[in-house]
């Protein structure tokens, strides 16, 4: 086990080099709708049960059952409304079950990314072999349903082992939701490939929010809000990245979905200072003008501490 | 077979506490604490950067924030991380445009892990206090006194100036206050106790504990008890204006709370964050201070 999963090298928010969005935008946005399925009768994983009230859990299934059903199409329809295309956080299992949201999003030309097979099955004791299966099929998957090559990547149930993300880099992914330092990109020190570390969130993730805090709708509302504004006048020093996490489940929820609308609405009046980007377009203008420049900075500063994840140097 | 006969017997029952490091002065009994210019209050500000390794021990126990979730619990480590990365450059910029020092409390892998965070706490004209070597070293009796001084010698020599102290998690063995005082520190955070500083008394000399009042712990009432900005806010500043109004009953006051890095420092939170420093420094008889000016000031007779 190790103290320090050595993923990343410190690197201090005061005094980096400017990062600059195209057409000189502050903020680059972009928002991720988790599409998970999560099973009626998974099998155990010996570290986590699926259902923490074992099998089956019929209000945890069938919340989330509404939100596949039913919560998914407000969603998209508000999304529409607002011009807004989604990064889909994807179990690649519901590709089968559920091939109509697949189709729905496919014709709005949303992004996938992988978010493991389905969201009941944990990293947690996979060998590299296993880890490789769910890698192999997330891409193969997507690639035989959308025709998208996926290069985004969060853990299912953010489980993982030491592996996790040199795998994805070797794999050519370009980005990783799973890690949570930062509101800027930063390149990852995986053993090939150049993955960044994209910043996704918990603290504004509305299962964070609505499950663990508990907060009301126009409180969740509120916290974006600040959020934004928050992040959009520190872009104009250096471009930051601000995603909003998404379950339908959740927030689709018929005493949710209006305060939520404020939000997009605000956000989306300030189109001439925002970025609204896919997770790849993101990591791919970090990766083509700022992979670099972030590196030189590090080792500038003198804070580098080479080798890769979970093997220091 | 019941408890033995020493459950009911009480050796310390007697007037005053059975605790050695200070006596029983309650408030009515005491004369009251005065500061120069006058001040009726301190403020003091505590920014905790500490470091939240992977693998903490379950032993004594888990630090509150520590990690949560199976082997490698990358979503807390990477969340923690964001505060000494993100947040504290956000707390000290903050701090800055108020015209606020703080107490930035640094354990010893923090300290050798980010060098540009110390320079910055420097550079911003705040006091660097010591936390400890991790969350994951927390104090605790089952420590031996000399495992124990290991630890302190190790934060030593990482911060060799630091002159205020902060426990991991607050936690101390009983020995913990005399190993402190015998490694030259002369402040503690952990102890609330009072509202004022107290001096605490050991073999080795005497250390203050600035009230560092639990209830206004970011982490535990945004983060543990999920209140609103809004209502944290209002705490802290109403902290402060009782201070204010019961000084002509209790004489000058302290107290202390904590910005947490990667709570205080996110992003939506910075908007509240400036309500609570303005208000503090709107406050003419309120001095917002660095734990080790508040220990001076009221060392001063005025």
């Amino acid at each position: 086990m190790h103290s320090d999963p050595n993923l990343y090298d410190y690197w201090p928010y005061e005094g980096r080099p400017r990062i600059k969005w195209p057409g000189g935008k502050k903020l680059a946005f972009w928002i991720a709708p988790n599409i998970e399925y999560y099973e009626w009768n998974p099998p155990p994983n010996p570290q986590r049960k699926p259902w923490p009230r074992g099998n089956p859990d019929v209000v945890g299934y069938s919340q989330r059952t509404w939100g596949n059903t039913v919560g998914h199409w407000r969603m998209m329809e508000l999304f529409d409304k607002y011009g807004l295309r989604g990064s889909i956080s994807l179990s690649i299992g519901l590709i089968d079950h559920h091939p109509e949201i697949i189709e729905a999003c496919v014709e709005r030309n949303w992004e996938f990314f992988s978010h493991g097979i389905y969201n009941t099955r944990f990293s947690y004791g996979m060998d590299e072999a296993q880890e490789r299966a769910v890698l192999e099929d997330s891409i193969k998957s997507v690639e035989n349903a959308t025709g998208q090559r996926i290069r985004g990547y969060l853990a299912p149930a953010l489980t993982h082992t030491e592996k996790t993300l040199d795998l994805i880099a070797e794999y050519d992914f370009w980005y990783t939701c799973d890690l949570f330092q930062d509101d800027q990109p930063q390149p990852l020190k995986t053993k090939a490939g150049r993955l960044v570390s994209l910043p996704y969130s918990l603290e504004v993730n509305d299962v964070i929010g609505y499950s663990v805090q508990g907060w009301s709708a126009e409180r969740y509302a509120d916290v974006l809000i600040r959020h934004f504004d928050q992040l959009l006048e520190e872009g104009s020093q250096s471009g930051t990245v601000m995603c909003i996490p998404l379950h339908a489940y959740l927030v689709s929820q018929p005493h949710r979905l209006r305060a939520f609308k404020r939000v997009l609405k605000h956000i989306t009046s300030h189109n001439d200072d925002v970025w609204f980007a896919t997770g790849s377009e993101i990591a791919e203008h970090f990766r083509d003008n700022f992979w670099d420049q972030t590196l030189a900075d590090i080792e500038k500063r003198g804070i580098a501490t080479g080798g890769t994840g979970f093997a220091p140097a | 077979m019941p408890l033995p006969d020493e459950y009911l017997q009480y050796p310390h029952r007697k007037r005053g506490f059975d605790q050695p490091f200070y006596g029983w002065e309650p408030v009515p009994l005491r004369k009251k604490a005065k500061l120069k210019k006058r001040l009726k209050a301190t403020a003091t500000i505590v920014v905790p950067c500490e470091f939240f390794p992977l693998d903490p021990p379950s032993e004594p126990f888990r630090h509150p924030a520590g990690m949560k979730t199976p082997y490698p619990d990358l979503r807390h480590y990477t969340s923690r991380d964001y505060g000494n990365r993100v947040g504290v450059f956000r707390i000290l910029r903050e701090l800055d445009h108020a015209g606020c020092k703080a107490t930035f409390c640094v354990d010893a892998a923090t300290a050798e892990r980010y060098p540009p965070l110390l320079d910055a706490i420097k550079d911003g004209k705040h006091e660097i206090a010591a936390a400890g070597v991790s969350t994951a070293h927390i104090h605790h009796a089952g420590l031996t006194e000399n495992e124990e001084r290991q630890l302190i010698e190790r934060v030593r020599s990482a911060l060799p100036q630091a002159t205020t102290w902060l426990s991991p998690a607050r936690n101390e063995s009983f020995n913990t206050l005399p190993l402190l005082a015998e490694a030259g520190f002369k402040v503690c955070l952990d102890w609330e106790a009072d509202m004022r500083p107290l001096a605490m008394k050991t073999a080795h000399g005497s250390i203050t504990a600035v009230p560092h009042y639990n209830e206004l712990s970011d982490f535990t009432l945004l983060a543990t008890r999920n209140q609103s900005e809004d209502e944290w806010v209002t705490q802290i500043l109403s902290t402060a204006d009782d201070h204010v109004g019961r000084y002509e009953d209790e004489g000058a006051g302290a107290f202390a709370f904590t910005l947490t890095p990667f709570i205080a420092g996110q992003p939506f939170r910075i908007e509240a964050l400036r309500r609570i420093l303005a208000g503090l420094a709107a406050m003419d008889e309120i001095r917002v201070c660095t734990a080790a000016k508040a220990v001076d000031l009221f060392g001063e007779t005025p």
